[in-house]
């Protein structure tokens, strides 16, 4: 459209005098958002609520829930694999750990007499125990774990995990509690497309928790859900209980599978949505000074992040609906002709191939490892240059790396199907473009690691987290290169070096980033900070826990047992024997880290309340959100702020504290720089000059 | 407070946040139709030979939705132009107009469905074909055939009976467009005219492999074909329900404050033409081919 309206011309000039709508014009798009003036009532300031800081801590708390819930999930897993087909029940679980702690005393030299092997209690039929009266006889007869539940287990924890705990704490919560705070900005771009997203998330979360109730239960194909298993998976069910059919409550054919389908389809739209808000404000709202050089961060890591969600999500809602198709309409889609299930030829038309959803399952999935750990390579950053009190070193080069890292995700997500035959051209192109992936990522955490030279770091809470970060990410990223070679994969590929391998990346990467974030802006969120002492009590016994969780899975999977064993590998005795006894004690440690997560959980609930008051800075951060009041009202900054220089200014020489806010004005034209992003500009807004 | 950029456009990128939002949005969008433009090619590529019908959509039908869709583009645009010159009852038609090619539209998209829905396909075993292959051949019956499952295809829009052992039906002619729109009993079939009514064909029901109506069950084209369209119907409804919207409750904002009206219509407007050009590619690939 060449014709511009008159008014655009009105609108650059009223750019020139401020940012800030407010004064440029009027009140004339007022009914679109929510009028700071008037009170609003219980429902629209806490559930319907379009304030960004309230959707923020709306995904944090359904997003730390789930998270629980998902390990909780796990924790069952792991009893089947450290007992295989023994009766979860109490006396069996005491049997365990009194031969543990019997264990522990007669290798100190308290005890004469090694313990003896407790003997597996079956459960008494007459009075079942607590397990089948919460997940019924058909998932856990007499406490004893069917394999199909087991499969249930795996496949809910992976897809909870990913997208209904992760992807909402680490993009949604923080990106939108802390992204239009250190923009400076007042809200999101498109507030009640905001709530629209939370609405649409709360949905799929209550359609996928469901699904562990629908006759036949959850899904259980695994969280990547590959064709055909998961075609034929969840056959339509009877829906008699208890002597009584209840199929006008539940449409028979809508099982678990579908189900699951389903809720991805609410909970994709909802990223997407979501993913559209964040860039526009990004991109539209950052206020006066603050160009993109000068940005923090952890904004351009919810930036990519954003745009991976925008263009990696779509396939996977598109291939959503071709197995709902292919499940519910009978079409074969994924169905190759000839398909032969338990002796029984498929009535199916045949023409699909499973390869294709692979394809469109991982084009997600690969760009969604990047979802999970970019905003925590984000929170990471701001922690880091805060309590080194130094910049970041090389922020540019960060930024660059970054954005080269968002664009190759997008092109290695064969790298997961090196074993299905595509051929050894497209393998070699995937190979080629994995190995290159790792520079990038290599370069963001150097630049972290050598941050830290020389700073005079404070161990703070959040620090605690960052530095433990550092170490154990890079043991996830580097034991992911074997995995990217064809030949090394093959022997790796779906043992239990590969689940080793992206947990380290999440579990003690991007969780561990997650709990740093939680600690660092906990006061700007509460105007409370949390205790210090619990802290260390969740942090030292989750940080060796962890290792002990996932370490001994390298060796598991460099011998050679395979990931999916509902027995943990016993059937393969002969083969696994070396390591099978390391099922006991990852359980166990697994557990013990169950129990080592409860003093988060008081730690965040009670400081909520009773924590200690702290200042509006109490970190004495240079970012943009910290100039606002805590919490910030409703509108974010009393009065508009200014971005004057770069993100990172700390330890400035000739300054009076080691830290110089963005939204002080320079003091002189003379500012001495150290280093970091290149200084104020007299135009607001643009990249700086290439010097 | 107030949201800056909803109603002008942010000096250095140049847009409103409406229209940076709705063009994210679209790059998704573009994903979604990618990736199933994408399963397009890869179930077609990889179909064996027989399976994958050719030249059975109606032309003549998918040619005028494309004419429909591109005049309602037209009309959008006529429709945010009236607007920005403050010319609302022009608006008002103009976008009326459009509302009637988008329900015009799925009008035709449902007489398609429908004439899929009532169409049947009946894979008869090879082995079995020899004895039906004259009268077939007699009716200049339209037979496909697939070799890797050793079936031939015939099609029939008018299943007389399924009773009993075997199925009764008129089968498709060649050429075997799915809706014969000028199928005239005089001009189809010159000796069924003349005897008062068309040539029944029957088929033993052990002889058929598997017979089923043109849906998603039938085959993957089937399947790929009402993905398609389907979704892309979607968003002509959805697109219609807004236009609705602006054309009736929404259009209040007018008096108020025109000028974000009309963006909100440029808006609508860039999805519009999108879901025009999504039909775009679509007609040549389901229709032309």
């Amino acid at each position: 459209m060449d014709d511009l309206p008159p008014s655009s011309e009105a609108a650059a000039s009223a750019q020139g005098q401020s940012t800030h709508a407010a004064s440029s014009h009027g009140h004339s798009a007022h009914d679109d958002h929510g009028h700071e003036h008037h009170e609003l009532g219980f429902w629209r300031s806490y559930v319907f609520s379009t304030d960004h800081k309230v959707i923020g801590i709306q995904y944090l708390w359904g997003g730390l829930a789930f998270l629980f819930f998902g390990f909780g999930l796990m924790l069952l897993m792991r009893w089947q694999l450290a007992f295989p087909g023994q009766a979860l029940t109490w006396i069996n679980a005491s049997n365990h750990i009194g031969y543990q702690w019997h264990q522990i005393w007669y290798h100190l030299g308290f005890y004469g007499t090694p313990p003896i092997d407790p003997v597996p209690v079956p459960a008494d039929p007459l009075h079942p125990p607590l397990m089948q009266y919460i997940f019924g006889k058909d998932q856990m007869p007499g406490g004893v774990m069917t394999p199909d539940f087991y499969n249930t287990l795996g496949a809910m924890h992976g897809t909870i995990m990913v997208f209904f705990g992760i992807v909402p704490v680490a993009f949604a919560a923080f990106g939108n509690y802390v992204m239009p705070l250190q923009i400076g900005t007042v809200d999101m771009a498109f507030p009640r497309l905001n709530m629209g997203s939370v609405i649409l998330f709360f949905l799929s979360a209550v359609l996928m928790f469901g699904s562990l109730f629908v006759p036949g239960g959850a899904a259980k194909s695994g969280w990547t859900s590959y064709t055909p298993l998961a075609t034929i998976s969840d056959q339509p069910q009877d829906t008699i209980f208890w002597g009584h059919d209840f199929h006008f409550m539940w449409p028979f054919w809508l099982t678990g599978q579908s189900v699951w389908i389903i809720a991805m389809a609410f909970n994709i739209t909802s990223s997407l949505l979501s993913s559209v808000n964040f860039i526009t404000t990004i991109v539209q709202l950052r206020v006066k000074g603050l160009g993109w050089m000068r940005m923090p961060f952890f904004v351009w890591t919810q930036f990519v992040t954003a745009f991976l969600l925008l263009l990696a999500f779509p396939p996977l809602e598109a291939a959503a609906f071709m197995q709902l198709m292919d499940r519910l309409a009978g079409s074969s889609l994924f169905s190759p002709a000839g398909l032969v299930i338990g002796g029984t030829p498929l009535p199916l038309s045949g023409g699909g191939t499973p390869l294709l959803w692979q394809h469109l399952f991982w084009f997600l999935g690969h760009p969604e490892v990047y979802v999970l750990v970019l905003p925590g390579l984000g929170i990471i950053s701001e922690v880091v240059a805060n309590n080194a009190r130094k910049p970041l070193w090389g922020y540019n080069q960060m930024v660059y790396g970054l954005l080269v890292l968002g664009f190759l995700s997008m092109i290695v997500w064969a790298h997961h199907m090196y074993l299905t035959g595509m051929g050894t051209a497209v393998s070699s192109f995937f190979q080629l473009t994995t190995i290159i992936i790792s520079v990038p990522t290599i370069l963001i955490l150097s630049s972290l690691i050598i941050s830290l030279w020389g700073g005079s770091i404070r161990f703070t809470s959040p620090m605690l987290w960052a530095t433990a970060f550092l170490p154990l990410f890079g043991i996830g990223g580097l034991t992911g290169i074997p995995l990217a070679f064809n030949a090394p994969d093959t022997f790796l590929h779906d043992s239990y070096y590969i689940i080793a391998h992206f947990h380290y990346v999440i579990a003690p990467g991007t969780i561990f980033a997650l709990f740093a974030g939680v600690h660092y802006w906990y006061p700007k969120a509460t105007g409370r900070i949390m205790s210090e002492f619990w802290n260390k009590v969740h942090f030292w016994p989750t940080m060796i826990l962890m290792n002990c969780v996932f370490f001994p899975m390298f060796l598991q999977g460099m011998a050679g047992m395979h990931r999916r064993m509902y027995d943990g590998g016993a059937t393969y005795d002969e083969l696994n024997r070396n390591v099978l006894h390391w099922n006991v004690f990852i359980s166990e440690a697994a557990w013990l880290m169950g129990l080592a997560q409860i003093p988060f959980i008081i730690n965040f609930c009670f400081s909520w309340k009773y924590g200690r008051k702290v200042s509006d800075n109490p970190w004495e951060a240079t970012t943009l959100e910290w100039s606002a009041p805590s919490p910030p009202p409703h509108g974010n900054f009393p009065t508009p702020v200014i971005a004057y220089r770069g993100p990172y200014e700390y330890s400035v020489p000739g300054h009076p504290t080691d830290f110089t806010p963005q939204s002080e004005p320079p003091a002189s034209t003379q500012t001495t720089r150290i280093s970091g992003p290149p200084p104020a500009e007299e135009r607001s807004i643009g990249f700086p000059p290439l010097t | 407070m107030e949201i800056p950029y909803t109603l002008t456009a942010r000096p250095d990128t140049g847009l409103y946040n409406g229209k940076l939002g709705i063009w994210l949005f679209l790059a998704s969008e573009v994903m979604l139709f990618g990736a199933i433009f994408t399963a397009y090619l890869f179930v077609r590529l990889g179909a064996e030979d027989g399976t994958w019908p050719d030249h059975i959509q109606n032309v003549w039908l998918g040619l005028s939705n494309t004419i429909i869709l591109i005049i309602s583009s037209i009309t959008m645009v006529w429709a945010w132009v009236a607007l920005k010159e403050r010319k609302f009852n022009t608006y008002r038609l103009a976008l009326g107009i459009t509302i009637l090619c988008g329900l015009v539209f799925l009008g035709i998209k449902g007489v398609e469905y429908h004439s899929k829905f009532n169409h049947y396909g009946f894979l008869i075993k090879a082995d079995a074909m020899d004895k039906y292959l004259p009268d077939l051949k007699k009716m200049d019956a339209f037979i496909g055939s697939i070799p890797s499952q050793h079936v031939f295809e015939v099609r029939s829009e008018d299943l007389k009976s399924q009773e009993g052992d075997s199925f009764t039906f008129v089968p498709d002619k060649n050429p075997h467009y799915l809706i014969n729109l000028a199928r005239d009993k005089s001009a189809v079939a010159p000796e069924a005219a003349a005897g008062g009514e068309e040539a029944t064909f029957t088929i033993k029901k052990d002889d058929v492999e598997r017979w089923h109506n043109l849906t998603p069950a039938y085959g993957t084209y089937y399947a790929i074909y009402f993905l398609v369209t389907g979704l892309h119907a979607m968003h002509i409804v959805g697109g219609v329900v807004v236009m609705f919207y602006f054309l009736t409750i929404g259009s209040r904002l007018y008096k108020r404050n025109p000028e974000q009206l009309s963006n909100r219509i440029e808006v609508t407007g860039i999805f519009w033409h999108f879901v025009d050009l999504v039909w775009i590619t679509v007609f040549p690939i389901l229709y032309l081919t």
